[in-house]
């Protein structure tokens, strides 16, 4: 049945081109814009296109054509703790993406205020270097940002724009010893092949600190989840930042550049900065705020296997389960909440594949008579910190980590 | 005495290699040369659409701003003003106005 139906749907797309085509009519919407989502944004728009049209990815929520903003369906993270790479989130900043990689050709450059200029291939990356695994989160530093009030401009997504994966790659602190980092270097800079449209925009480039860039987790990753990555997930090198936003995990990574003066440039000076304050929080319209560059994740939970909206038998147990991760260090516990807060229950978690990376949970949960309930969970990490039940905000719409509700009614 | 020993030692020698060394079997990266898709959508009709049409369709597609919630019409001229100061969106200063005002109209707060 299941494969009839997509082999239907995909007969049914192929008839639409065909027919645009033959007709010469130019559709006003393209033929793959069949399906739609509603995401639940305050206020909205809510409604999305699911799209299939992007290559070597599955369904995805289009938020964006170009550059690409394409958000994991949410239902994706019930799947396993590793998100796959067809369904993994993808944000671009910039238009000009390349589309053609030569694996013989390519290289990444490493230079600055370093010993030795590199130059090295992928089969140097990959077969000359020691390599290494680990199960990191990627998240946007916006991810869920359409769910701030009040509203603020971006990508509005939901809570799709992260995924976890097992990255196979190198030690960055392996590439820049083969370098030679100089004293007194302070700042290492990484840039990608994407380019702006307009000649003298600001290229995107992400820095770290010397002594975290040498910390020996930092890696470049040639492959997510035994697979190399797709093209828009960064194909063929990316940095992977484990603990931080994805801004700083810059893709298609070909320029390292070891710095002796702090970087100036636009996107770590000014953009993806957040307010200097607790859960970067700020009141809407507050200025004279200082601004400080985004960094360490914090922590999340999610159900997974029940919707808001749900209807589930009263007095009766029923399997709750879902998603959590600690931010930049573990899980300690996930706890779950149906009374707004005022007692929690702890929940079983799953398999740790690495302290960076999702955590499954899971429990038994009894709804004792029928009504409306909120079931809030909250995650606490292995330092202590835990899940805020007041939401942030701040002008960026950045770092938004309060409880997680998912409204279900008992009968 | 050994055979009690060593599937503890080989244990303890497991759990002590961190996760970020384990030793992962050789990839064979494969060239790619493919097609991005793009979007022929254009802003829906009304005062200012060529404006915002001619203007900032290079550098993102519709879709991003008809995703956008509401916002003020200040809001929507310290947008229009992000793209030409921060990311150097080539506008025209007699097309800043008919966006602005295509935008309030469009997506303006109620």
């Amino acid at each position: 049945m299941a494969k009839n139906g997509s082999f239907d749907r995909m007969m049914t797309r192929r008839k639409l081109i065909a027919a645009a085509g033959a007709a010469g009519v130019a559709l006003s919407r393209p033929a793959w814009a069949q399906k739609m989502v509603d995401l639940p944004l305050p206020g909205g728009p809510d409604a999305r296109q699911i799209t299939t049209s992007f290559p070597q990815k599955g369904p995805m929520i289009l938020q964006r054509t170009r550059p690409p903003l394409l958000e994991t369906p949410f239902e994706v993270f019930d799947k396993g703790v590793f998100t796959p790479n067809d369904q993994f989130y993808v944000r671009w900043h910039w238009a000009l993406i390349p589309t053609d990689i030569d694996v013989a050709k390519f290289s990444l450059t490493v230079r600055g205020h370093v010993n030795q200029t590199l130059s090295l291939s992928l089969h140097d990356i990959v077969h000359e270097l020691p390599s290494v695994q680990l199960a990191a989160l990627n998240q946007c530093s916006g991810n869920s940002r359409g769910f701030f009030q009040p509203r603020v401009s971006g990508g509005q997504w939901a809570n799709g724009a992260m995924g976890n994966a097992l990255w196979t790659g190198v030690r960055l602190k392996d590439v820049l010893d083969k370098a030679g980092v100089k004293p007194g270097a302070v700042q290492v800079r990484f840039k990608g092949l994407e380019e702006p449209v307009v000649a003298d925009a600001p290229h995107f480039m992400k820095s770290l600190d010397i002594d975290h860039a040498r910390d020996g987790e930092v890696m470049i990753a040639y492959a997510m989840n035994g697979e190399q990555l797709p093209l828009v997930n960064g194909f063929p090198l990316r940095l992977v930042v484990p603990g931080w936003y994805a801004t700083y995990w810059v893709k298609m990574l070909n320029d390292i550049e070891v710095l002796d003066q702090p970087d100036t440039n636009y996107w770590t000076k000014v953009a993806y900065t957040i307010p200097d304050t607790p859960h970067a929080n700020i009141k809407p319209g507050e200025t004279d705020v200082k601004m400080i560059p985004i960094s360490r994740m914090v922590p999340r939970s999610f159900v997974t296997n029940v919707a808001s909206g749900t209807k589930l038998k009263a007095a009766a147990p029923t399997t709750l389960r879902g998603i959590a991760f600690g931010g930049d260090c573990g899980v300690a516990s996930v706890d779950f909440s149906i009374d707004r807060g005022q007692s929690w229950h702890q929940t079983q978690l799953g398999k740790d594949e690495g302290k960076y990376g999702f955590r499954q949970w899971q429990t038994q949960l009894t709804l004792p008579a029928a009504g409306e309930y909120s079931v809030l969970t909250r995650c606490t990490n292995s330092n202590g910190v835990a899940q805020p039940d007041a939401p942030n905000w701040n002008p960026a719409g950045f770092m938004r980590n309060v409880l997680e509700s998912a409204d279900v009614t008992a009968v | 005495m050994f055979r009690n020993l060593l599937p503890a030692v080989a244990l303890l020698g497991l759990v002590s290699i961190p996760v970020a060394a384990r030793a992962a079997p050789p990839l064979e990266l494969k060239s790619v040369k493919l097609d991005l898709p793009d979007s022929d959508r254009m802003f829906p009709d009304g005062p200012g659409s060529d404006a915002i049409n001619n203007n900032c369709l290079a550098c993102h597609s519709a879709d991003m701003v008809l995703n956008q919630p509401s916002f003020s019409k200040q809001g929507w001229t310290a947008e229009v003003n992000k793209m030409i100061n921060n990311y150097k969106a080539p506008v025209a200063p007699e097309d800043v106005g008919p966006i602005v005002d295509y935008l309030a109209a469009l997506k303006g707060a109620k």
